[in-house]
């Protein structure tokens, strides 16, 4: 069942990437500002958006596994965080690219971005430390203490760009700023390309945690086999 | 001048989809290998288990399913 679900929302996500696909080069002018490669943009925020949204899910998974102590919520929030810090390093990578023709470097430390870079090295020290312990209640709870610690910073990534002068563009979507920054039209195909990278993320969470869940069943089977 | 800019415009907006892409394929065969290894895994604890009780066996059966 879980399968056909991650098949159904991939085709979907799917669908609406070549509709967006479709907006951001053949129906969207270029900005005027800018030039072509606004469009990064469309891919860039809702990457970020995507990853931050799976970091905080994973937060209330991991206070969940830590005041009930069942394991089906730490493996969740692995799962989670694990295509959390690949739609971050899309942001990051993106972003780059974008800084290079915008700012005319490819990387600077500014506020926004430094703490992003932080932001993958926790989750990706997450993924590491979970691949170093065997035991998994101890390996479920020190996993569980460094989300919270890494959301922390995710909080920080946030909201960088209002409490800090950045290099970074600050807020420009109408449900921040109450609206003129971005143009309607823009603003639109923004948010579906949101929803389907957020169809996307939904779907490879739930083949991770099918594949958590088998490996874990696989553990316990040695287990047993080593005890007979 | 604004042609020259222009075309590398365009240019860095491909290396920008470019790579999005190419992270995201990157995870998904990643995924798909890892699946994959997890089948062998299972293949090789049942065969640990085709002599085992009638009880694991029951529980291989379930984790297969």
């Amino acid at each position: 069942m879980r399968d056909r679900i991650a098949i159904a929302l991939a085709g979907a996500a799917a669908g609406l990437l070549a509709w967006n696909l479709y907006k951001m080069f053949l129906v969207l002018p270029d900005e005027a500002m800018q030039g072509p490669i606004f469009r990064i943009l469309f891919f860039h925020a809702p990457a970020a958006m995507v990853g931050m949204t799976g970091y905080f899910v994973a937060l209330v998974l991991s206070i969940l596994y830590l005041s009930s102590n069942q394991l089906r919520f730490d493996a969740l929030a692995a799962s989670i965080i694990e295509v959390s810090l690949v739609f971050s390093l899309i942001n990051i990578v993106t972003g780059s690219i974008w800084a290079r023709i915008i700012w005319g470097v490819w990387w600077t430390w500014d506020y926004r971005l430094t703490s992003q870079l932080v932001c993958i090295l926790i989750f990706a020290a997450y993924l590491m430390l979970r691949r170093g312990i065997d035991e998994p209640t101890q390996r479920a709870r020190l996993s569980s203490a460094l989300c919270i610690f890494g959301c922390i910073d995710v909080v920080i990534v946030w909201k960088s760009i209002e409490w800090f002068r950045n290099l970074h563009p600050g807020p420009v979507l109408s449900i921040r700023t109450g609206g003129g920054h971005m143009d309607p039209a823009y603003e639109r195909v923004f948010y579906w390309n949101l929803l389907a990278l957020l169809l996307v993320g939904i779907s490879l969470v739930l083949i991770r945690t099918r594949q958590e869940a088998t490996a874990r069943e696989i553990d316990s089977l040695r287990r047993l086999a080593h005890a007979q | 001048m604004e042609g020259f800019m222009e075309a590398r415009n365009l240019t860095f907006l491909f290396y920008g989809f470019t790579a999005a892409w190419a992270i995201l394929l990157f995870y998904v065969i990643t995924l798909a290998r890892r699946g994959a290894q997890l089948k062998k895994d299972l293949e090789q604890v049942k065969r640990l288990f085709q002599t085992a009780p009638e009880e694991h066996r029951e529980r291989i059966e379930e984790s297969v399913r």
